[in-house]
């Protein structure tokens, strides 16, 4: 970074990592998807905290969203449909000195890789986990996904989605061990972004739900919501995610939110009140499984060959 | 009795120790064969293992053991009839007639106090079943063992197998204090009063043999200085596992593979790794791509079942160029199948299993001392081929003992995968060597480096390819990889001479039985010879013409096949799909799936049958195949 010391001279660090460090190929997202908003979210807050770029690896799915990690200039892993927890669940398991971002859409998260989601909020390692609803399978054409809202038509469900959706809100905070849960709208960016800052300042893992909008096939989902902003419910409290002045004037309806509180979590999660925006439930105290999986990480060579000759010897004739 | 003796010299015994689940037999077992190998002899144990966990009590089809073939020189499979049987009560012993595990002239010693039980029924059952024992040919011999555990212990359900054990080393005049000490070793947490109330179990039951029984059998050994290790498969696999410097181990529980990571869970913080257990077999080899692709040495451990559900992470591996370790310990399928019985019906699907061309290397130990070794050679393999490497072990070597000469550790064994240092800035993540497809991979944390893995074709910087003549030159590349190895690999050894009438070939657990059934052969003039391949993909050269010194290729399998005459339409077994597709030539097979490993004597009429001799008739229905585990 550049700064100015008390002399006068200019300090700066021979590693000043600029935009440009974190940006690669040009995304060939379709114009309007709510994509840019997040890449351009995560390279300014890879700038603005100087994450060194080879440190940082964004892990995905398959998806629209998922292409996300050809478009950051630092590791990345554009894996398996629905698997891209346990990708990064063993990237981070014995490599506690990397960011490990995880990219998910509704599909990827909240149909096929169903599991590994449950399952993921109870490891609670130290993951950002950004989850793009979109409401629908682009990449694939339009088929309904589990957030399709009921009697949405999809090319799956012509006559409309059939069953009620799933709310991912309501799934996480469900499960035990869930130690940071946040919903934030791509359309604004200051609060994504400040969204995002917090999820990755959180030591466990950090379950994003990001609404995107996606104009190729499901135009007029948030339209309600852009145009009477009264419908979000804007979340405050010191401990939440902070919010802009500028935010606060395009979101009329505010409602003070301890994080701490689960049952106020839990029941701003079912959409009662309005969409909520902001911190749901944050807990510190949640056990992490990252801790555990980096046992005997300092183990030297000598005490892996004296080890390995005392297990011999166990079974010595 | 105590004063006419028979002393018979033999150069090999079998003996098995049946019993209901949970009352020892296996315990009693083990400790028999790591005497047995200790003195200096040849030994083969393998578990005796019903498919429940607590079976109905006295069930025919609940047998819980070991069966334990000692020999003066070294053994290599389990064998055939019993000689000496050792039965908690007298209805286990017919789940091991209904396989053939005894034979005219077996001694059968029997828990007689059923003849005492305040039951009807059941002194009925016994009687009855001593009769028919008898009838049989066996040579039953009545032994009140509650009774004498009772003068020792309380509960003589919680010692009879010591007992047993002190039984047996009166009959092999086996040295008690190596037993003692191995008693001390195996029980010496549970406290000192376990321990010598077991050591005076097993002295009660050497001085009951000693005054009561009848025989001595001496089987020869044949002392060494050579430091050896004792162990089953699996242990053999997780004790490879970590010699081989991996330290994640990501698996699911799945018969019968699971045991691999019991021990690891127990052991693996020796030097310093983990077990992580997943929430299904996907996340369980996702897990291990992700810390392998981090830079940390990982394998997942599974069986059939898992190793479907893996396929489509394979295929990453293979398109990403991950290195990962694969092991595959297999039962009989398809679908749940035969969880806790050996077959070898997963060689196709590990080769071709993965949809889209998927090359991936296989191997296959065929001894416990292989099970360690192959583990520490498919780590290096995968990191110098960038690739995963399936290990195909199978249920009979999972739970099958065997000495080996201890293995001396290398620390180059314990090496990190990559150096970390910084990438040179120029030289993309595919690098691909025209000649070999061979590249070097920069892992997370190593700057210059970035690059984002895809599933997707890819050109060498990794980068979506979006023209037809990048998808044909990553696969040329990764299928590059297999022949550099190939290119490397020697042709196998013939056991037997390089020309004859018949080559039988085998891979994996069935190399000990086929080597023991052609020796056999070979002994009586038949012009036999037989190899085993361990590597299965790529194969090793020079099949083809090691195949023409032989009137005939023979491979002798545990899957399923048709016999010959099915035509144009026949179901070849897997190895002789392959060797038949490698070689063009005419390769015949004889396989057939009981389950159980296959006694050498089923080999040596199966390949018999198959030379039809002129007047040879089979001494065994190869139909309906006695196996006697």
């Amino acid at each position: 970074m550049y700064g100015l010391k008390q002399d006068w001279e200019v300090e700066q660090d021979p590693r000043c990592m600029v935009l440009e460090d974190y940006e690669s190929l040009t995304p060939r997202w379709c114009p309007g998807c709510g994509d840019y908003a997040v890449l351009g979210a995560l390279q300014r807050l890879a700038r603005d905290l100087q994450l060194p770029p080879e440190k940082v690896v964004i892990v995905s799915g398959i998806g629209c969203s998922s292409r996300f990690p050809h478009y950051m200039k630092t590791y990345g892993f554009h894996g398996l449909h629905g698997r891209p927890l346990p990708i990064a669940s063993g990237i981070l398991s014995r490599r506690p000195d990397l960011h490990v971002f995880v990219v998910t859409g509704d599909g990827d998260c909240c149909a096929i890789g169903t599991a590994h989601w449950i399952h993921a909020i109870r490891y609670n390692m130290d993951l950002t986990v950004l989850l793009f609803d979109n409401n629908i399978y682009g990449l694939t054409k339009m088929q309904s996904s589990p957030t399709t809202p009921l009697g949405n038509p999809s090319n799956t469900h012509p006559e409309g989605a059939p069953i009620a959706p799933i709310n991912p809100l309501e799934v996480t905070l469900g499960i035990g061990n869930a130690s940071f849960v946040a919903q934030t709208l791509d359309w604004n960016p200051p609060h994504l972004y400040a969204t995002i800052k917090a999820a990755h300042e959180h030591r466990g893992l950090s379950f994003v739900s990001i609404l995107q909008r996606c104009p190729h096939f499901m135009g007029d989902r948030w339209n309600e919501l852009q145009e009477d902003a009264s419908r979000v419910v804007l979340l405050e409290h010191e401990d939440g995610i902070p919010v802009e002045d500028g935010v606060r004037r395009m979101f009329p309806t505010t409602r003070t939110h301890d994080p701490t509180d689960l049952g106020d979590g839990r029941h701003l999660a079912t959409g009662e009140e309005g969409i909520p925006m902001g911190l749901l439930y944050h807990n510190t105290a949640c056990r992490r499984y990252d801790e555990i999986t980096a046992i005997g990480l300092g183990t030297s060579t000598d005490e892996k060959l004296a080890g390995l000759e005392a297990e011999l010897d166990r079974f010595a004739l | 009795m105590g004063d006419d003796r028979i002393v018979s010299e033999v150069r090999e015994h079998i003996v098995e120790i049946i019993s209901d689940a949970g009352e020892g037999a296996q315990t009693a077992g083990q400790l028999f064969g790591t005497v047995s190998a200790r003195m200096g002899n040849g030994v083969w144990t393998v578990e005796i293992i019903p498919a429940e966990i607590e079976p109905p009590y006295r069930s025919r089809a609940g047998a819980s053991g070991n069966r334990i073939r000692i020999a003066t020189e070294a053994v290599s499979n389990m064998g055939e009839a019993a000689d000496v049987v050792i039965a908690f009560n007298e209805q286990v012993p017919y789940s091991r007639i209904d396989v053939g595990a005894l034979k005219p002239g077996t001694i059968l010693f029997l828990e007689s106090m059923w003849a005492e039980s305040p039951y009807e029924q059941i002194r009925k059952a016994y009687a009855e079943a001593i009769a028919d024992f008898r009838q049989r040919g066996y040579e039953v011999v009545e032994v009140p063992m509650n009774d004498e555990c009772l003068k020792v212990v309380e509960d003589p359900k919680r010692g009879k197998n010591i007992w047993i054990l002190g039984l047996l080393c009166a009959l092999y005049e086996r040295d008690l204090d190596i037993v003692e000490m191995l008693i001390e070793r195996k029980l010496g947490r549970k406290g000192n009063a376990i321990v010598d109330a077991n050591k005076k179990l097993l002295r009660a039951g050497f001085d009951w043999a000693t005054q009561n029984a009848a025989w001595r059998f001496r089987v020869a050994i044949m002392p060494s200085s050579e430091r050896r290790v004792v162990m089953n498969g699996n242990e053999a696999l997780a004790l490879g596992i970590m010699a081989a410097g991996i330290e994640v181990c990501s698996m699911y529980p799945i018969t019968p593979a699971t045991s691999v990571s019991h021990y690891l869970a127990a052991r693996f913080d020796q030097v310093g790794g983990i077990v992580h257990q997943a929430e299904d077999e996907i996340s369980a080899i996702g897990f291990a791509i992700g810390a392998s692709y981090a830079g940390r040495t990982a394998v997942t451990v599974t069986s059939g079942p898992g190793l479907a559900l893996k396929t489509e992470f394979i295929g990453l591996a293979t398109m990403a160029e991950i290195p990962l370790v694969i092991i595959d310990v297999q039962r009989g399928g398809p679908s749940t199948g035969l969880p806790t019985r050996v077959e070898q019906g997963d060689l196709l699907a590990a080769l071709f299993g993965q949809p889209g061309d998927t090359p991936v290397i296989a191997l296959a130990p065929t001894t416990i001392e292989e099970c360690f070794h192959f583990v520490i050679t498919a780590r290096k393999l995968a990191e110098s081929f960038r690739t995963p490497v399936i290990l195909l072990s199978d249920a009979s070597l999972a739970t099958a003992q065997q000495p080996f000469p201890r293995p001396s550790v290398h620390e180059e064994w314990l090496a990190p995968p990559v150096d970390p240092s910084p990438w040179q800035q120029d030289v993309p993540p595919y690098a691909w060597d025209p000649e070999t497809g061979l590249s070097q991979r920069p892992i997370p944390g190593q700057r210059g480096g970035e690059y984002v893995v895809t599933g997707l074709a890819h050109d060498e910087d990794s980068h979506v390819a979006y023209e037809s003549k990048a998808n044909q030159h990553g696969l040329k590349m990764r299928r590059r990889k297999l022949a550099a190895l190939a290119g490397s690999l020697k042709p196998p050894v013939i056991h037997g001479d390089s020309t004859g009438d018949v080559l039988v070939v085998g891979w994996g657990s069935t190399r000990g039985a086929i080597e023991e059934a052609v020796d056999r052969l070979r002994a009586r003039g038949r012009k036999v010879s037989c190899l085993t391949l361990r590597f299965l993909s790529p194969m090793e050269p020079g099949l083809k013409e090691i195949f023409q010194g032989f009137g005939k290729v023979l491979t002798i399998e545990i899957c399923y096949s048709d016999p010959p005459d099915e035509g144009e339409g026949r179901t070849y077994a897997q190895l002789a799909w392959l060797l038949r597709a490698q070689t063009l030539v005419d390769v015949d097979c004889w396989s057939c799936v009981p389950g159980v490993p296959l006694p050498p004597q089923v080999i040596e009429a199966a390949i018999c049958e198959r030379l039809r001799e002129p007047g040879w008739a089979p001494a065994i229905d190869l139909e309906n195949v006695p196996c006697t585990v």
